[in-house]
């Protein structure tokens, strides 16, 4: 008894893996004292500010910098032809094409970057902005991807002209970009043909944008005297952003310092490199002053990473029980005017190929073409795993669609295609290879909480009521995510393997320090990393001091985003925890003078096996690690681990809402949103709810209301906090979350990540809840957003 | 360029003295001279709500208020509440109830909830959340923060308090 | 974010006010709550050369009941209306619009004045105060007139305000012993401006309608007064035939402006709805 007591006290103390540990971060956060990028201010530091075009499509038939030059305050106006000789002009994107830093000659989307006026604040950098004159020539622009394939749609690429492959293939048109296939083709189409039931849909999922509350923003400060260069910014990849800007400058990266601060949300928003970055670093440089670029929310929600804008069309062969034989998928992304979509380099569609989703689907074939309009570039952003958001969207109402034609209740049709527990690792005919999952029985837990027989009985009631003045709807969905890219055979960002690092250094006193490649943005790194190492290496979590984002001292990684954290720099810190364990096993056993074999490792400190009273404390060992080690072993307590993770994670999740929607107003009320997820080994369940939280709001604002719509003249609109939906703590649901535990057999600790779980499965679930509301009436599918507008129209269309 | 002015507050219960044009906005007079970067900006529209800050005993956006507004004004803002090294309860129940992820809008929903207490100790949760709406969050879908306030509120009408994620939980939950 | 550059004039009295108003002329705009002219000249869609503050100036604030009037000054904020138990307890329409306007901090600044007087469709007040019958006092150097609401709201951005005046109080008769209200606003998510919203004052005598007064926000070029829409309900019980006729005679009035918030058949219907929703709240608040 007493055994336990200590014990649990002990376990207690450590706040290993599991624990609800309160985190680390919030005490500077609680008092504002974080260090956000606006918050750095240097010696000297000027400001600088953008000038956009007004205009879509456009040439330049002249800029004029003189009366903003001339007004006091004002350090420099960059065009183009200042970046020419430094041949920064253009840049290389994440996507294989190139982006201009500053328009040459010819704008190709609303607000892209025309002039960077750098001025002594703010104040005079604004007023000097509007003083840059620019003569615009407007061309015809293009906003439909199916009409920028037109023979006569007007060339938004002239500095592609003549190219007929760009970085993923050939094109076939001078706004196509590539086309990528995966699957079998033949297979899958025969499988159509001998299909007893086939169903097909069109749907869209629209453009919308991440929206951190903290915009992107950079302060570069070059420093002549000693040639090296360091930049605070918002970026989830400060090691990349090194790499590139060491490509882009010629400076060696050892002598470029990175740092990420604290960032304010990154959502995806802050992966890539964007104008304002480029042209700070070019106007340190050439003022041998710090210069900080911060933009505007409407710079950010019209210029920086867009998330979708995917045309897909799915279609679903099957027996008439519903049990499906072939998936096949045909997409139209529109990828905005220059291709900077942040995908691994070998996948232009990102990881849309896990589309074949939680069900055990014999034949697969995706086709994906990208083209390029007059939006702002981007696609691969918010919470979505690259294009995994699409994917899953696509099977989640495929399947709905499925049931409906057969009159199948949604949630037995799945039963009835879910790939099964003993069929794991499971091997897709889209080449993936599920790691491990167990749906049947999130699905079953879900309903039975919800008790789903009720709602459908509810539900067919107020179908039969002519009186009732709203319609019922409840969505399902059981999705499989695919995180933690990735293994560097499939994997590279620009070259680099998708590993990720740790390196742990215990000091004297037993307390540690660890770095890893990634980057937290809220997810709680400096706690839950803490956490794995404690129990890994016995060292209490609060005695770990958790450091990221500083390229000077971090090991290389490829950062955060797509989940990618705990599956891969969270494997390193296990495997770098568990180096230091083994060293600390032997000066342990050597303290001891026993066999590294004769110890056993019990929460905190090693114990001869058959006599605890014979122990040593890692404490006591980091002691010794610096005066007395065994022989042919080095000083000191230290380790690093690069991990390449042999496979992605494949968390999965069940899903359930209940929502009425008002037949007359078109409003649209989520009465219940039950979320079970299973993300392998849970670390910080108080994380992890929070973090499930965050990611439903998101999904519930791009379904209920988000949207980046163009007009015919390529003018984006919404792009302001007036339109662009983010609830407020009175829109926003209450989430009920669950959880079932399926570790990864793969990975060291058998996490899987989970972030972007509630966002990718909670948007179709939002949205087959909304159709299910009207299907008794035949509705099959409703493109997002749900707004009451939009509702409403479909409703007066059914003439409700 | 418009004449400088002379602006004199108390800024956090010390005396504060700044020159500013009259179009300098309060929120870059704190982040900018004063040394406050509690206060974020997050918008230009006036939406957000990161920029927060309580100005002679009512929660306003500093994005919207002019520095020259505030002659003899009492500002109030996340750097003036902990005392002593003591947190005030609501930072308190911040870090208890989860109730911040990335904490770029902490500042501003911490110093709104202040005087939202203030005007009314023991709110339910439907008036948390109304009085809450002028402050966006993108991290945490509010959940928390209404726990956060709900605990901050309830120790400071001196009722005992417990955290919602206990350390260890139950084996099996 | 930032707006260009301007002088500031923040006098202590309104005689001052009306006097910097009579110098500077259409070069000068009055700051009140300020939340909607600075986001203006944060964007740059407005530029004033002079800024005249009535945050210091005496005697604008307060709320009191005078004779069968309720009088407010036009500097009183949303919070403040929201807050004052007398204007609860006497026209509590007010209470429940000012609920609905923008959020928390944006009202703690906002006032009733700046609302009314700014001319913009989408705010609420005009709609409230025409159903209410309020008066507006304006002061001018040549002293003081009154406007009743109902000759006040002439188009977007136009009002009967001329250069040189200050709106000071808004009067509203208090409201009679059984009358219900309600304000019935329709919006995209808290903050936006009603994609269609209907003020509505009901006076019901033994379930027979006496009085009625309905008008509409954001759906045409100013706040409007639904006349036939009321006049319809007159003698009648106000039950769903009566409540489905008054409203599509408020529609037949609509002339709403397409937007993001939807097109002008949506935003029609929606003033329906409102009308409709508005309505039968206020028949189960009348008392009668």
């Amino acid at each position: 008894m007493d055994a336990d007591i200590k014990d649990l006290d002990r376990l207690e103390r450590l706040e290993g893996i599991g624990c609800s540990r309160k985190r680390r971060e919030d005490p500077r956060f609680i008092q504002g004292k974080g260090n956000y990028v606006d918050d750095v201010k240097m010696p000297g530091m000027l400001f600088g500010i953008m000038v956009r075009s007004p205009y879509a499509h456009a040439l330049i038939k002249s800029i004029d910098t003189s009366k903003a030059k001339a007004l006091p305050g004002v350090h420099a106006v960059l065009t183009a032809e200042d970046l020419k000789p430094l041949k920064l002009h253009w840049m290389p994107t994440l996507a294989g094409d190139v982006q201009a830093v500053l328009a040459d000659g010819k704008v190709s989307f609303q607000n892209q970057e025309v002039a960077f006026v750098v001025a002594s604040d703010r104040y005079v950098a604004a007023d000097a902005a509007e003083l840059v004159e620019v003569d615009y020539e407007v061309l015809p622009a293009v906003v439909d991807p199916f009409a920028a394939l037109n023979p006569d749609a007007p060339v938004i690429r002239p500095d592609l002209d003549g190219k007929e492959t760009g970085a993923h293939g050939k094109r076939r048109h001078h706004n196509h970009i590539f086309n990528w296939q995966i699957g079998d083709r033949d297979k899958t189409d025969r499988a159509f043909d001998r299909a007893e039931v086939t169903v097909k849909q069109d749907m869209l999922y629209p453009r919308v944008h991440p929206c951190p509350l903290e915009t992107c923003g950079c302060v570069a400060s070059y420093d002549p005297v000693r040639g090296d260069l360091t930049v605070y910014i918002t970026s989830q990849a400060p090691h990349v952003v090194r790499t590139v800007v060491g490509l882009l400058s010629s400076i060696p990266e050892s002598k470029i310092r990175i740092i990420s601060p604290d960032i304010g949300g990154g959502f995806g928003n802050k992966v890539g490199v964007y104008p304002g970055y480029v042209t700070a670093i070019v106007a340190s440089i050439v003022l041998g002053r710090p210069v900080k670029w911060i933009e505007s929310r409407s710079e950010n929600l019209t210029t920086t990473a867009f998330a979708r804008d995917y045309w897909m069309t799915g279609e679903l062969a099957a027996d008439r029980n519903g049990r499906i034989s072939a998936l096949r998928v045909n997409v139209m992304a529109d990828h905005g005017a220059f291709d900077a979509c942040a995908d691994p380099t070998k996948w232009p569609a990102g990881m849309f190929h896990v589309c074949t989703g939680s069900y055990d689907i014999p034949n697969a074939h995706v086709s994906v073409d990208g083209v390029y309009t007059n939006k702002f570039p981007g696609g691969v952003s918010y919470r979505c795993s690259f294009r995994v958001t699409e994917a899953v969207y696509l099977i989640e109402r495929m399947i709905d669609v499925l049931a409906q034609k057969l009159g199948i209740d949604k949630a037995e049709i799945r039963r009835r295609n879910f790939i099964r527990h003993d069929q794991f690792p499971y091997h897709t005919p889209l080449g993936l290879e599920f790691d491990s999952g167990n749906y049947a029985p999130a699905l079953e837990k879900v309903l039975k909480a919800v008790d789903y027989d009720s709602l459908r009985a509810e539900q067919a009631a107020k179908r039969a009521d002519p009186a009732c003045p709203t319609l019922m709807g409840i969505g399902i969905t059981t999705f499989t995510e695919i995180v933690g890219a990735g293994p560097s055979k499939s994997c590279d960002i620009l070259g680099i393997g998708m590993f990720d690092s740790c390196e742990i250094r215990v000091h004297p006193d037993g307390s540690a320090i660890s770095r890893m490649g990634t980057i937290t943005q809220g997810q709680g790194h400096q706690t839950t990393y803490a956490q794995i190492i404690a129990s890994e290496a016995g060292i209490a979590a609060s005695l770990i001091t958790v450091e990221e984002g500083d390229t000077a001292t971090a090991p290389y990684g490829l950062g955060t985003y797509g989940s990618r954290s705990t599956p891969v720099a969270g494997a390193a810190i296990a495997r770098a925890s568990r180096k230091i364990r083994e060293k600390a096993r032997k000066i342990a056993a050597h303290l001891m003078e026993v066999s590294p074999d004769d110890l056993e490792f019990d929460l905190d400190r090693f114990n001869v096996k058959g006599d605890p009273s014979k122990s040593k404390t890692m404490k006591e060992v980091a002691w010794a690690a610096y005066n007395n080690v065994p022989e042919g072993i080095e000083m000191g307590l230290e380790a690093v681990d690069y991990y390449d993770p042999p496979n992605f994670t494949f968390p999965f999740g069940a899903y359930v809402c209940v929502l009425d929607i008002n037949k007359k107003t078109g409003e649209t009320k989520v009465r219940r949103f039950y979320a079970l997820d299973d993300c392998g080994t849970r670390i910080n369940p108080m994380i992890i709810e929070g973090q499930i939280h965050g990611g439903l709001t998101e999904g519930f604002a791009v379904a209920m209301g988000q949207e980046l719509p163009y007009d015919a003249e390529g003018n984006v609109q919404g792009g302001t906090l007036m339109d662009y939906f983010l609830p407020t703590s009175v829109e926003t649901p209450h989430w009920e979350t669950d959880f079932t535990v399926t570790p990864s057999p793969h990975h060291p600790i058998g996490a899987k990540g989970v972030a972007e779980s509630p966002h990718v499965g909670s948007i179709p679930c939002f949205s087959n809840a909304v159709i299910d509301a009207f299907c008794h009436l035949g509705t099959t599918h409703v493109n997002m957003p749900y707004n009451s507008y939009r509702v409403w129209q479909h409703a007066q269309s059914l003439k409700l | 360029m418009a004449k400088k002015i002379v602006v004199s507050f108390s800024l956090n219960g010390a005396p504060a003295d700044v020159l500013v044009e009259p179009r300098e906005l309060l929120i870059h007079t704190l982040r900018e001279k004063l040394m406050i970067t509690g206060p974020h900006i997050g918008c230009e529209t006036s939406h957000c709500g990161a920029c927060t800050v309580d100005l002679d005993g009512v929660s306003v956006k500093a994005c919207t208020i002019l520095t020259v507004q505030c002659d003899a004004s009492e500002i109030l803002t996340i750097e003036g509440f902990a005392k002593g090294g003591q947190l005030h309860p609501l930072q308190e129940g911040f870090t208890q109830e989860h109730g911040l992820q990335c904490g770029f809008c902490t500042p501003g929903m911490i110093t709104r909830a202040y005087r939202l207490l203030k005007e009314n100790p023991n709110p339910t949760e439907e008036e948390i959340r109304f009085w809450m709406a002028g402050n966006l969050c993108r991290c945490t879908g509010y959940q928390n923060i209404v726990k956060a306030i709900q605990y901050a509120a309830a120790k400071m009408r001196g009722e005992p308090v417990e955290t919602s994620h206990p350390l260890m939980a139950e084996a099996g939950v | 974010m930032i707006p260009r550059s301007f002088e500031y004039h923040a006098p202590a009295s309104l005689g001052e006010a009306i006097a910097l108003l009579g110098q500077y002329g259409d070069e000068a705009k009055l700051l009140a709550g300020g939340h909607s002219l600075l986001p203006m000249m944060k964007l740059r869609f407005a530029g004033p050369g002079h800024l005249i503050d009535l945050n210091k100036v005496a005697g604008l604030k307060g709320i009191e009941v005078a004779g069968s009037e309720l009088h407010i000054g036009a500097m009183t904020t949303e919070n403040e209306i929201i807050f004052s138990k007398l204007v609860a307890e006497t026209v509590p329409l007010l209470v429940e619009t000012a609920r609905q306007i923008a959020d928390p901090q944006v009202r703690s600044r906002g006032t009733i004045g700046g609302d009314i007087s700014h001319g913009d469709p989408g705010n609420d007040h005009p709609a409230v105060m025409l159903a209410l019958k309020a008066t507006f006092v304006l002061h001018s150097a040549n002293g003081e007139r009154l406007v009743p609401a109902s000759e006040f709201f002439l188009g977007t951005y136009y009002t009967a305000m001329e250069p040189g005046e200050i709106m000071t109080q808004i009067q509203i008769p208090v409201l009679a012993k059984g009358t219900g209200s309600c304000y019935a606003k329709l919006k995209r998510k808290t903050g936006d401006y009603a994609t269609a919203a209907a003020a509505v004052v009901l006076r019901l005598d033994h379930g027979i309608c006496r009085d009625a007064a309905i008008a509409l926000t954001n759906v045409a070029p100013a706040a409007l007064l639904a006349t036939d829409a009321a006049a319809s309900l007159l003698g009648k019980a106000v039950d769903d035939g009566a409540i489905m006729e008054a409203a599509r005679l408020a529609m037949s009035i609509c002339e709403p402006a397409a937007d993001m918030r939807g097109d002008e058949s949506y935003k029609t219907a929606m003033a329906g709805q409102m009308v409709e929703r508005a309505l039968r709240t206020a028949v189960t608040r009348c008392s009668a």
